[in-house]
């Protein structure tokens, strides 16, 4: 037994965080929020050069051939500097569904440029009446001559703005809220009949509302069996899932930090307001609960390393108790930095949104609280 | 023991609820939220000063409407149902409280039929950046020049200064004995020179707080409210002052109105979100404490109505209201699920896709401060401690 990280995941950890601290400081990354893309192209480069794009693709595509946990440390640290660029978007959800259903043609295809960081990747797969629910699709593929139509809309798609390539959900067969029939394609988000129409998040995100009338496909860009998509998308979040509590479980650190920072340094009454007992309980609270986190993520990350249908109970409760305990730490870290807290300029409020967000991907503790009743109290 | 209301008494609400309806059309809610807030605000207030009931607090002889506890309470009761903000609270509660209790007769004359009419907006220079909870720590200088103070310093969190003709301070015009003596009540036009306001953009993303920067700034000895040295007693009275309404009980109804509407429309993989048996128990959560907190508050209200001072109930209004508001916040926020980061640009909400998203977004954000500014909650508990269990 033991949680250790391998030499390896601490050189990539250090790699992540010497990046965070020396290029990536909170003007740097307030100018490229507000710059035109909304990240860096140079940042993603470097990002290739330095291999994290490899990190969870196998070797023989060019990757490093690494697991859930090394793909966890790289969340990790990204979280800590609020890093925008997409790498969740484009590695783990795009890069993460060709490795899973596509073919060895497609992955060889694929996976090369996204480990190149010769593209930008998305995942469609939020409808306006879907809420957490991936099967409640009404984009439907259509088969015609040889290949598909694809019609329909899809929201709030990350990196959507810049992504050269769309992984999309759509329906083959059955009705709206079918778990059979339905089926992922690879489109080229340039191609005819896909608009979109762009918009900022609160995290520092570009998404967009993407729409797709008679957008024609080959068959070569069916990923996985048609009509068959759904299990293949689980297992895809799944693994996202595990991603983003490792982010949050990464802000959650830095927050508390920042705030024990903050209240030894704020005087009020003549004295460093660390020193009332009151703030004291509740900061060990706030500490509790990133530790917490931390133990049930470590969880996550042994199962789904051992066999990732192992976890699935697992990930169901850490989606309840990140989004519980984020939203603990972070309100926590707005009130003790007062007024402060409350302001664009400092930092805190973005990690807070940030949290936020991370909350609502893939589902909030209520849908995840639900689903873990309906997994383990099944009769 | 009963909470009926009189007859009078359900004739008044039925008189409010009538005005309301005809007066609050929704071009005059479209307006409010839109980037003419302030003239939109500013007509409104002068609609309820035209119906006589633009402040119900203030004294009779001075304008006020010269209702009962329980009219004004009905009154906040039905404005907030009909989702209707309150009066911007700097001129009409809380200085024109002050300058009624403490002011001259020419301040008086001066300044209470401007602040009726909507004819100045005033904001509030208390906090500084080192003081905040300490209020009494506030090191902003005001120093005798002949008939004059010259003021030096900043206050910091000022709400709407930069639409503010005037602002009412605390500063330091001694410095010799305790910290809460030495302070003084002063009134000053923001035309005046050496006034600088400095915004602060908030996390909701909207610009409403502002750093307020005074150097050398030459204001009339007249303008002191009270006697110089006695604003800590002057300030104290202005926050004792608005007890009932202050735990937003009205509004925290209103908004589980609003999560009943949409969740009703929000669904998941076929089923609506209010059915949801988890949603359900949250909602009934903030619902319990809501009802325990309504009658809290009518305690209050009636040791008000019988002329009596509100007791130990009272402390706790400001605290479970806040946290009432922000737990009904975030619920909101999760109805919103995706849509809850959407930053507002030129694009519509409806297509898009989130037409209560960016509300929820803006008052979730903004919410947070509701357990800092009056205050802390932390610091509303110390006063508990101090105050109401005699804990030294």
């Amino acid at each position: 037994m033991n949680f250790d990280f391998t030499e390896e995941q601490q050189m990539v950890r250090d790699s992540i965080a010497r990046f965070v601290q020396d290029d990536y400081d909170w003007d740097t990354r307030k100018a490229i929020v507000a710059s035109d893309a909304g990240m860096s192209r140079d940042n993603w480069q470097l990002f290739a050069e330095l291999g994290w794009l490899s990190i969870p693709f196998a070797e023989e595509h060019g990757g490093f051939g690494g697991n859930i946990v090394d793909l966890s440390v790289v969340m990790e640290e990204l979280g800590k500097g609020l890093v925008v660029e997409p790498y969740f978007p484009t590695v783990v959800l795009f890069g993460g569904l060709i490795a899973r259903a596509g073919s060895e043609a497609q992955q060889a295809e694929w996976l090369p440029r996204v480990i190149g960081g010769e593209m930008l990747g998305a995942f469609a797969y939020v409808e306006r009446q879907s809420r957490f629910a991936l099967h409640d699709c009404h984009t439907t593929a259509t088969r015609s001559g040889d290949g598909y139509v694809l019609n329909g809309e899809k929201v709030v798609v990350f990196n959507g703005e810049q992504a050269d390539h769309l992984v999309v959900l759509a329906r083959t067969a059955g009705a709206q809220s079918d778990r059979d029939g339905l089926s992922l394609f690879v489109v080229d988000a340039a191609a005819a009949g896909v608009d979109k129409m762009c918009y900022p998040m609160m995290d520092g995100q570009r998404v967009a509302n993407i729409t797709f009338t008679d957008v024609m496909v080959s068959v070569d860009a069916l990923l996985g069996e048609e009509g068959a998509a759904l299990p293949v998308v689980d297992a895809v979040v799944d693994a996202a899932i595990i991603a983003l509590a490792s982010e949050a479980v990464g802000i959650m650190g830095v927050l508390n930090a920042k705030t024990l920072e903050y209240t030894k340094t704020r005087e009020q009454f003549g004295v460093a307001i660390s020193s009332y007992q009151a703030l004291q309980h509740r900061m060990v609270d706030t500490m509790m609960a990133y530790e917490q986190s931390k133990s049930l993520l470590f969880k996550a990350l042994c199962e789904y390393k051992q066999d990732p249908a192992m976890a699935a109970e697992t990930i169901h409760a850490l989606k309840v108790l990140i989004d519980r305990n984020a939203k603990h730490v972070f309100g926590e870290a707005i009130q003790l930095h007062g007024g402060m807290g409350m302001t664009d300029e400092l930092d805190i409020g973005h990690y807070a949104k940030r949290l936020m967000m991370i909350n609502t991907t893939f589902g909030d503790a209520n849908y995840h609280r639900s689903r873990y009743i309906e997994t383990t109290y099944a009769a | 023991m009963d909470t009926a209301y009189s007859a009078e008494d359900l004739a008044f609400r039925d008189e409010v609820r009538g005005f309301f309806e005809k007066a609050f059309t929704p071009e005059v809610m479209k307006r409010l939220r839109s980037s003419d807030y302030k003239e939109a605000i500013e007509d409104w207030q002068k609609k309820l000063y035209e119906q006589g009931w633009i402040a119900p607090n203030w004294p009779a002889e001075h304008g006020g409407t010269g209702w009962t506890a329980t009219q004004k309470y009905i009154y906040e009761t039905e404005r907030s149902l009909a989702g209707i903000p309150s009066v911007v609270p700097f001129g009409l509660v809380m200085v024109a409280n002050v300058i009624i209790a403490y002011g001259t007769d020419e301040q008086k004359s001066y300044f209470l039929p401007r602040i009726l009419k909507s004819e100045d907006w005033w904001c509030q220079g208390y906090s500084e950046p080192g003081s905040g909870s300490d209020l009494a720590s506030l090191k902003t200088k005001a120093e005798r020049d002949g008939d004059d103070f010259i003021i030096n310093g900043a206050k910091i969190w000022t709400t709407y200064a930069q639409y503010a003709d005037w602002i009412f301070c605390l500063v330091r015009t001694d410095n010799s004995g305790k910290k809460q003596e030495g302070i003084t009540f002063i009134l000053v036009d923001m035309k005046t020179e050496g006034i600088k306001v400095n915004p602060i953009i908030s996390i909701d993303n909207h610009h409403s707080l502002n750093e307020v920067e005074f150097n050398n700034v030459r204001v009339p000895a007249k303008n002191v409210v009270g006697e110089v040295g006695k604003g800590w007693t002057v300030a104290k009275a202005l926050l004792a002052h608005e007890r009932t309404g202050i735990a937003g009980v009205a509004d925290v109804k209103r908004a589980v109105r609003v999560i009943k509407e949409v969740a009703a429309k929000e669904e998941n993989g076929g089923q609506r979100l209010l059915d949801d048996p988890g949603f359900q128990q949250r909602l009934a959560d903030i619902e319990v404490e809501l009802m325990a907190l309504e009658f809290t508050e009518l305690r209050t209200l009636a040791t008000q109505a019988a002329g009596g001072f509100p007791g130990p109930e009272s402390s706790l209004l400001k605290i479970k209201g806040t946290e009432l508001q922000q737990a009904t916040q975030e619920l909101l926020m999760e109805i919103a699920a995706y849509y809850q980061g959407v930053l507002p640009t030129d694009l519509d909400s409806n297509a898009l896709g989130h037409e209560f998203a960016t509300d929820a977004r803006r008052s979730y954000m903004y919410g947070r401060a509701a357990t800092i500014y009056g205050g802390s909650n932390e610091v509303q508990k110390n006063i508990i401690a101090k105050y109401v269990l005699g804990l030294e």
